[in-house]
């Protein structure tokens, strides 16, 4: 089946007063249709970037994105202002991290979630607010009629994600970039937010790219996962085989770091600091802070190789095992 | 068990805080981040022109600026007199660098005057709050309605003209600005640990306010300062345009504008070459004062 | 909102009270004997010892206030003590031309100051925006009698567009009291916009640097619509209250451009009457003012809580 989204060799560069810096390096990886993945990492390690990349929200100047990013066998990259705007929200929506941030606060609710679907579909305007009740009805706001007639500081965090998860939805996209949508929320709102996400991906067969630094959520919630360190993809696997057999030694740093319940000690670290732009180690760029570094880490970059079935992994000490 | 906290030993020094105790390198980033504003260093230099010309006026002008007649009246500017002369036969550079002494003292004095009383208003409202906070932001909430021009005007009346009378009707007019902007700073910095770390341990209100307190508060004043310098200078000159101001034959610009004005067609220069002082001036020091606050408080940077 | 609405009229009834205290002792620092000045030549013993009792010179400091008060609220600002007219008609006259100098000042200004301010905040950092941020810093640090000096040397005496002095009122003959009114509405104007242009444009800078622009352009609403609809609507907010705010620094900048263009308003009754020593002149025209700056700060803090959604709607 064809993927709903291919991206090839992303760079996001950004020129500073100490010369050009990559923030994400060469990124590959695709997403099938109905397929949610994890892309997963520290902050700083590009997953954000990595997103705003594929709608073309990074502001350039001064940064500069080059690659192929195929959606729907179109190169995004290619296309100048008018037509990105009319794929966002109607055929990849995004969704970000601090949702009563992602609201315009001086217009209604109900409004704003009107306008997201008059930008892409031909429908009247009556025709739309009714959809747009009906919409805050299936992302679960009560008293949605009255509700859409709100202003946004009026909306608790929760609720406020749910009305964002509605407007990404609301064209029905083929791919929904959820952007650390859970992490300004209380733990138990997240669960709620993410059964939702997942639900509407389910029953609308849409793809879903859920970026976290949480691996914990990206657990519960993802089919695939890609795990990023430092601008580079380290590691791709299956949810199963990632928490079963992690190839990359970062990976398993960071399963390792998750609190379990029997853990009963104190919570796990990785030692070190992930290096920022302008630090960027030679050889491979976890070695300053992988237990397992051979000399040769430190003069050689490692590539993705394949580490098992359906896993990749950017490691000299993968296939040796 | 704990030792007593050796409050004195604290540093006053909050992590926030950036002017408690400047070191050689603060001052200098502090340099580097102004001398980047093009404009600002172009206000400074012309704020210490105007200083020079202020100090050293004696030497500077060509003639006394008082003497009538030491050319013909209403003269354009020719080499002998290079801004021209006044209906009275006076030199008009003269005038001019004279000028500059009297909206200096006034600009720098009010400013100064407004400075003093507005902090330590300020400081007081802000760190006991309560009533005495309540009295004193009224107070300044019915200062501020007033236009500080007409304030200033009224306080001419009450006190008559001359030069030490306007500094203190133009400062009094800044006081409340003054005293808001502290107030406002006092209150973030009143709820720092180290502040109720030094009323834990016994220090007095005025000590805390001293030596804790203000250094932290410092940037902010000393950017309003800057900025309100021209706006004293502003005022000045249009009380002395209004007849307001320091007596003739007093050299002050405002008067020299005004004076100019009955011979605008024949000789333009009078009004027009005091008003591209003041002008020069005011843009000056409003640049100095934006560049100050840029390299001060990156924050408040767009 | 309703709360809000009764504390600032709260508010603003305690600063009317605070300003009348420092008027009223204000006047009352003026060296010499203020009824001997009420009375000028009409000094008689008699009418003399009658006017202090009235005025309650007798009486305690507190007292005085209080009457004086009272008389201020039923709208008697005494007489002239030059011409003995009545101070609220003199007063009154003189309002409505600097009003207007000032509503004319205002509209100049803004229909000046935005689009600058919008242009320079789309282009930042381009020629444009330097450009018309120094094209504000210039003009709004020009005093503005010098800059009404230097506009009606150009205007009225070389190209002869416009009367250099002379007023009418616009309800009267709109025409001609608009077109005298141009070079004084574009002196105290352009200040104004300097100060306004500036505003807006870090405003518009701030506003677009937020999380929900981003999230609209994700949207997929086109650039032209995220600045001018949901860039703007926010942005000029604040600078409603910053407009409003200037009201009292133009109310001051028209005392001098009356002066210099001869228009009959409070500025040239103020400082007339100070020179003349008709103090009872000039504490009508400072109560006058004051009063006017004080309810249009009130109005536009209404206003604001009106414009924003964060206060109008709980």
């Amino acid at each position: 089946m064809d993927p709903v989204l291919e991206v090839r060799d992303l760079v996001v560069e950004f020129t500073t007063e100490d010369g050009p810096l990559r923030a994400v390096d060469g990124v590959s990886f695709s997403i099938g249709r109905g397929e949610i993945v994890g892309l997963v990492g520290e902050s700083g390690a590009g997953k954000t970037l990595t997103s705003e990349a594929l709608l073309g929200l990074i502001r350039c100047p001064p940064g500069r994105v080059s690659g192929e990013v195929r959606f729907r066998g179109r190169n995004l990259l290619a296309l100048e202002e008018p037509a990105l705007a009319r794929i966002r929200g109607k055929e990849i929506a995004m969704i970000f991290q601090n949702p009563g941030a992602s609201l315009n606060p001086v217009f209604r609710v109900g409004d704003q979630l009107v306008e997201a679907m008059a930008l892409h579909l031909g429908d009247g305007r009556g025709v739309l607010r009714r959809r747009a009740a009906q919409i805050l009805t299936r992302v679960g706001i009560p008293s949605a009629a009255t509700r859409a007639r709100d202003y946004p500081h009026q909306f608790s965090g929760g609720m406020a994600q749910r009305v964002m998860i509605g407007m990404g939805v609301a064209c029905a996209p083929g791919l929904l970039i959820a952007d650390e949508p859970t992490t300004a929320l209380d733990v138990t709102i997240q669960a709620q937010v993410l059964s939702l996400i997942r639900r509407l991906a389910r029953e609308m067969g849409m793809a879903v790219l859920l970026v976290s630094h949480d691996l914990g959520i990206v657990s519960q919630m993802c089919h695939r996962v890609i795990v990023m360190y430092a601008g580079r993809i380290v590691e791709e696997a299956a949810i199963a085989t990632v928490f079963r057999a992690p190839a990359h030694p970062y990976t398993r740093a960071l399963i390792a770091c998750l609190p379990g319940l029997d853990d009963g000690g104190r919570l796990g670290a990785i030692g070190g600091v992930m290096p920022g732009l302008k630090a960027v180690p030679r050889g491979c760029r976890f070695h300053p802070r992988c237990n397992l570094a051979e000399p040769r880490c430190a003069v050689e970059e490692p590539v993705l190789r394949p580490a098992g079935a359906d896993q990749i992994a950017a490691c000299h000490l993968v296939g040796t095992e | 068990m704990a030792r007593p906290l050796d409050v004195e030993a604290l540093p006053a020094q909050a992590p926030r805080a950036t002017a408690a105790t400047p070191g050689a390198s603060t001052a200098r980033r502090w340099w580097r981040r102004f001398a980047r504003n093009r404009g600002a260093v172009f206000g400074l230099a012309v704020f210490l022109a105007i200083i020079l010309m202020a100090v050293f006026a004696g030497l500077l002008a060509p003639y006394d600026p008082l003497i009538q007649g030491v050319g013909p009246a209403n003269a354009a500017p020719t080499w002998t007199h290079w801004a021209g002369t006044d209906s009275f036969g006076r030199d008009m550079l003269s005038r001019i660098i004279y000028g500059a002494r009297i909206a200096l003292v006034v600009g720098i004095g009010a400013v100064l005057l407004a400075m003093v009383v507005g902090v330590a208003l300020g400081l007081v409202a802000g760190y006991y709050g309560g009533w005495v906070d309540v009295v004193i932001m009224r107070v300044m909430d019915g200062l501020f309605a007033f236009p500080i021009i007409i304030l200033a005007i009224a306080m001419m009346a009450v006190m008559g003209f001359g030069v030490k009378n306007v500094i203190i009707a133009v400062g009094v007019g800044f006081v409340a600005p003054f005293a808001r902007v502290t107030r406002a700073d006092v209150l973030a910095v009143k709820e720092e640990p180290y502040i109720e770390a030094a009323r834990l341990a016994g220090v007095p209100g005025p000590a805390i306010i001293a030596r804790h307190v203000l250094p932290n508060v410092l940037a902010p004043i000393i950017v309003q300062a800057a900025l309100r310098v021209s706006g004293a200078i502003i005022t000045e000159s249009g009380l002395s345009f209004l007849g307001l101001g320091p007596p003739p034959p007093t050299p002050v610009w405002g008067s020299m504008i005004a004076e100019g004005r009955n011979f605008i067609v024949m000789a333009p220069h009078i009004s027009t070459i005091p008003g591209i002082a003041l002008m020069v001036t005011v843009v000056g020091l409003n640049l100095l004062g934006d560049g100050l606050r840029d390299a001060l408080d990156p924050r408040l940077r767009r | 909102m309703l709360r809000f609405f009764l504390s600032r009229i709260g508010q603003t009834i305690a600063v009317l009270f605070t300003v009348s205290v420092i008027i009223f002792v204000l006047m009352r620092l003026i060296p010499g004997d203020p009824v001997l000045m009420m009375l000028g030549d009409d000094f008689t013993q008699d009418a003399y010892q009658r006017l202090r009792a009235q005025l309650g010179f007798d009486r305690s400091v507190v007292t005085q206030y209080l009457i004086w008060l009272q008389a201020i609220l039923r709208g008697d600002l005494g007489d002239s003590y030059l011409s003995h007219e009545r101070v609220s008609r003199l007063v009154w006259d003189a309002f409505l031309p600097t009003l207007s100098l000032v509503v004319a000042s205002m509209l100049v200004g803004i229909l000046v100051a935005v689009p600058s301010g919008i242009v320079a905040a789309m282009r930042k950092d381009s020629a444009w925006d330097w450009g018309s941020m120094g094209f504000a810093i210039f003009v709004y640090s020009m005093p503005s009698f010098w800059k009404g000096i230097v506009l009606i040397w150009i205007f009225s005496v070389h190209l002869r567009w416009f009367p250099a002095v002379g007023y009418v009122h616009p309800w009267q003959e709109f025409w001609d009291g608009m077109w005298r009114l141009v070079l004084p509405a574009v002196t105290l104007g352009t200040f104004f916009s300097g100060l306004v242009a500036r505003i807006i444009r870090s405003s518009l800078l701030e506003v677009l640097d937020q999380d929900f622009i981003k999230a609209a352009r994700a949207r997929g609403v086109r650039q032209a619509a995220l600045v001018y609809r949901h860039a703007l609507a926010n942005a000029l907010i604040p600078v409603v209250t910053v407009i409003g705010l200037q009201f009292g620094a133009l109310l001051g900048g028209a005392v001098l451009t009356e002066t210099v263009f001869g228009i009959p308003g409070m500025g040239r009754l103020t400082v007339a009457a100070i020179l003349n020593r008709d103090y009872a002149i000039v504490q009508g025209t400072i109560l006058l003012g004051v009063f006017a700056v004080v309810v249009v700060n009130l109005a536009v803090d209404l206003t604001y809580a009106f414009l924003n959604p964060r206060i109008r709607v709980a």
